[in-house]
């Protein structure tokens, strides 16, 4: 049998895997496996500017496609530039396998040029990582890294390839499907507690569905499912940030997303259900608020594909531990064979259409300013027929277009929600126009977080990739502006954006299209303008300055104790709220 | 403001993981990243084949803290199980102990005397000191220790616990 280099084992591995594009940047210690890219034509290598956009990018890709995302990048600078993606992609259980280079095995340890600590540094960033010291060990590794990345709970994986491994010869080997020694994650849910939880649902008076990112992650098929549970039980449906989309927000049943910016009738129905049914979700603090208010007098069943995940946060009375897309599937067909008829829950219904009532989302219109809500549910209106897929920064604008964009079908949603990464929106939209080059891709941005990965305006430049960032410019760090106005007297320290480029020029410099959007009367044209044009543009769209962001639970409030409207800001809070996040 | 803290009780653990490379780290690792506490922890290999290690961990956390730790360990690839043996019930925690000490006359006697109460064995002897090795629960050694720094204690080396559940069942 012939032997083949590390680096051409890789690329081997990687294209058996279906992997059709890689997010990556080329240095010393990968110039090997660049090489044998180079020969090759089944794989995509996208340059991004920054390593750190090539893992938002992998994850853009992987969240709208549902395939794993993969990224490749050099020793040294170049894996802990991409430690926040992976860090990112852990939070939020993305699949994603990261090839790091590493200096020869023979310089490991000595402080060699561009050396790092790469398996050290990521390993509590990762759901594993891998040093391969042995080409004939890294096909395997590979399969492996793929197999974890993708199955049970998803997360990155990092592989780090010493330069020698790169090209070191090994006889080259077909893998087949992995069966792991140790890791076998438990997808199936235990027959009689599905059966149990059938029942709770059945027997409850003011139940509620609580779903989260897990059933994106389980599939498009889940999000059926979730649809096919929600009808026949009439219960309502309220969804983390990372589940937007699950369940059509045109849907009656559907209240809006929970937590901190949740809607008001989505947390008071949390809190006065009397069963809470979590499906893929982790009772976070932001959706939580204050544990030992949160939702008193419910019993609460958990299904999570991770089983530190149950318990963690909130003690739940019946856990399941199995992929959210089958236990529902379990329940839907329980639920049948016993022929439960729908239940009534009118009581329930009207109390939750009195919260509803309140229009918590309602927004005062801003005379001659552009209100961030309202240019969010323009940008709505005009591409709702086109099924666009969003992305987002991080800040007050993700809030608002969590709350005012409605998602109709999952994998169209793509934030950064467990770390909160500014920086992730445009890479991210990259990743995922790449995934679906088809589809329109939106970048809802603020103008402090798009300028942390600006410099991806080339990737999209070079790759003729029509993405759209649609910024809201309140030349504030909004949300951080905002905890201050609520939190320390509108002392606003160190959050107003100063010194900001003109960004048509900037789009105009990159090969973009620039707009700017500074007047109401402008804004359905400016967005009409930015639909009409084939390549990429970017809005910048000048919105009220002081704008904040309703409803909100303030940290260590309860569920009940929303702030609805600006006039209910004190201004101050006591250093038990301020010493929480 | 201040910052309260939840009642812990001790529980050890028994853990079994691939020998690879970083498995300690990821450990160890872990009980850092998520501010759990690490008393005591002792690994070796105890397969046939160098494959497989047993780690024992002495921790203490509360009940609900506890059902983490177990839950995140758990869920590392390279585990294989988790073993809480204080919850499982009875079973025989030791540790090794080897203690110089050094002195002349009586306190030389004494910690003779003293040493074979403990069903201590002298490992090494020069004129001038001994070296005992002692076996038991952690409690026995800590007696031994303290008795010790009367007559002459030099310097201590402990191995930490290992444990091992009673009865003929594997835990």
């Amino acid at each position: 049998m012939t032997e083949k280099s590390g680096a051409d084992i890789l690329i081997e591995a990687l294209t058996d895997l279906g992997v059709e594009v890689v997010f990556g940047y080329p240095g010393g210690a990968v110039l090997p496996i660049y090489d044998a890219l180079f020969k090759q034509k089944r794989i995509r290598h996208i340059l991004v500017r920054h390593e750190q956009a090539a893992t938002h990018a992998a994850e853009g890709y992987a969240r709208s496609t549902g395939k794993p995302g993969v990224v490749l990048v050099t020793s040294g600078p170049g894996a802990t530039n991409a430690v926040t993606g992976i860090a990112d992609a852990l939070m939020d259980s993305i699949p994603m396998v990261v090839i790091t280079g590493q200096v020869p095995t023979a310089l490991i340890g000595t402080d060699a040029f561009q050396e790092a600590d790469t398996v050290g540094i990521t390993r509590h960033v990762t759901k594993h990582n891998y040093l391969v010291k042995d080409p004939a060990r890294l096909g395997a590794t590979i399969h492996e890294a793929f197999h974890i990345a993708t199955s049970g709970r998803p997360g990155p994986v990092v592989v780090d390839i010493p330069k020698d491994v790169q090209v070191a010869t090994a006889k080259s080997v077909k893998y087949g499907t992995i069966e792991h020694k140790t890791y076998r994650p438990q997808v199936k849910a235990e027959p009689s507690l599905i059966e149990a939880a059938v029942d709770m649902i059945a027997a409850a008076e003011r139940p509620i569905f609580y779903t989260g990112g897990g059933i994106i992650n389980s599939g498009p098929g889940a999000s059926q499912l979730l649809r096919e549970l929600a009808r026949i039980t009439g219960a309502p449906v309220t969804s983390t940030l990372m589940g937007l989309g699950a369940l059509p927000a045109s849907s009656p049943q559907w209240l809006g997303m929970l937590g901190m910016h949740g809607t008001f009738e989505a947390n008071m129905a949390m809190n006065k259900a009397d069963l809470i049914v979590c499906l893929g979700a982790r009772f976070d603090d932001r959706v939580t608020g204050r544990l030992d208010a949160f939702s008193p007098h419910s019993r609460k069943i958990h299904v999570d594909i991770d089983r530190s995940s149950v318990n963690k946060n909130v003690r739940v009375d019946l856990p399941i531990v199995a992929d959210c897309g089958r236990a529902i599937e379990d329940m839907v067909r329980v639920w049948k064979s016993r022929q439960y008829p729908k239940p009534d829950l009118s009581d329930w219904w009207n109390r939750i259409e009195g919260w509803r009532a309140t229009r918590c989302l309602d927004f005062p219109e801003g005379g001659t300013e552009i209100m961030p809500q309202r240019a969010v549910r323009a940008l709505c209106a005009a591409t709702k027929d086109r099924a666009p897929i969003i992305t987002t920064e991080v800040g007050q604008h993700q809030m608002w277009a969590a709350q005012h964009f409605d998602f109709e079908s999952p994998n169209k949603w793509l934030t950064s929600g467990g770390l909160g990464t500014m920086g992730y929106g445009l890479p991210a939209a990259i990743g995922a126009q790449l995934g679906n080059p088809k589809a329109l891709v939106i970048d809802i941005a603020g103008e402090a977080s798009i300028q942390m990965n600006i410099q991806e305006l080339a990737t999209a430049t070079q790759y003729r990739l029509p993405v759209k960032i649609f910024i809201l410019n309140n030349q504030y760090m909004g949300m951080v502006r905002q905890w201050q106005e609520l939190t320390y007297e509108s002392r606003y320290s160190e959050s107003y954006s100063d010194s900001l480029p003109d960004f048509v020029k900037l789009a105009e410099a990159y090969g973009w299209k620039g707009i700017r959007i500074e007047r109401p009367d402008q804004l359905d044209a400016g967005i009409a303008d930015m639909l009409a044009h084939d390549g990429p543009v970017m809005v910048d769209c000048m919105v009220a300055q002081l704008a904040n962001c309703f409803p909100m639970i303030p940290s260590g409030a309860a569920h009940t104790d929303m702030i609805l409207q600006a006039n209910e800001v004190s201004g101050t809070m006591d250093d038990e709220a301020k010493a929480l996040v | 403001m201040h910052i309260t803290q939840e009642t812990a009780e001790r529980h050890t653990l028994a853990i079994l993981v691939d020998n690879e490379p970083g498995i300690l780290a990821r450990i160890a690792g872990l009980f850092t990243a998520r501010g759990y506490n690490i008393e005591s922890l002792t690994v070796t290999d105890i397969s046939e084949d160098d494959r497989i290690s047993r780690i024992t961990i002495v921790t203490s956390a509360s009940a609900h803290v506890m059902e983490q730790i177990i839950a995140q360990l758990d869920r590392l690839v390279p585990v294989h199980k988790v073993t809480d043996l204080t919850v499982l019930g009875a079973h025989v925690e030791r540790e090794l102990a080897l203690v110089k000490v050094a002195g002349k006359g009586e306190q030389r006697i004494e910690a003779l005397r003293l040493a074979d109460v403990y069903r201590a064995r002298v490992v090494d002897a020069t004129t001038a000191s001994f070296v005992f090795e002692v076996t038991g629960g952690t409690e026995k050694i800590d007696k031994f220790v303290e008795l010790m720094r009367e007559v002459g204690l030099v310097e201590v080396a402990r191995t930490g616990i290992v444990a091992i559940s009673r009865g003929s069942e594997a835990a």
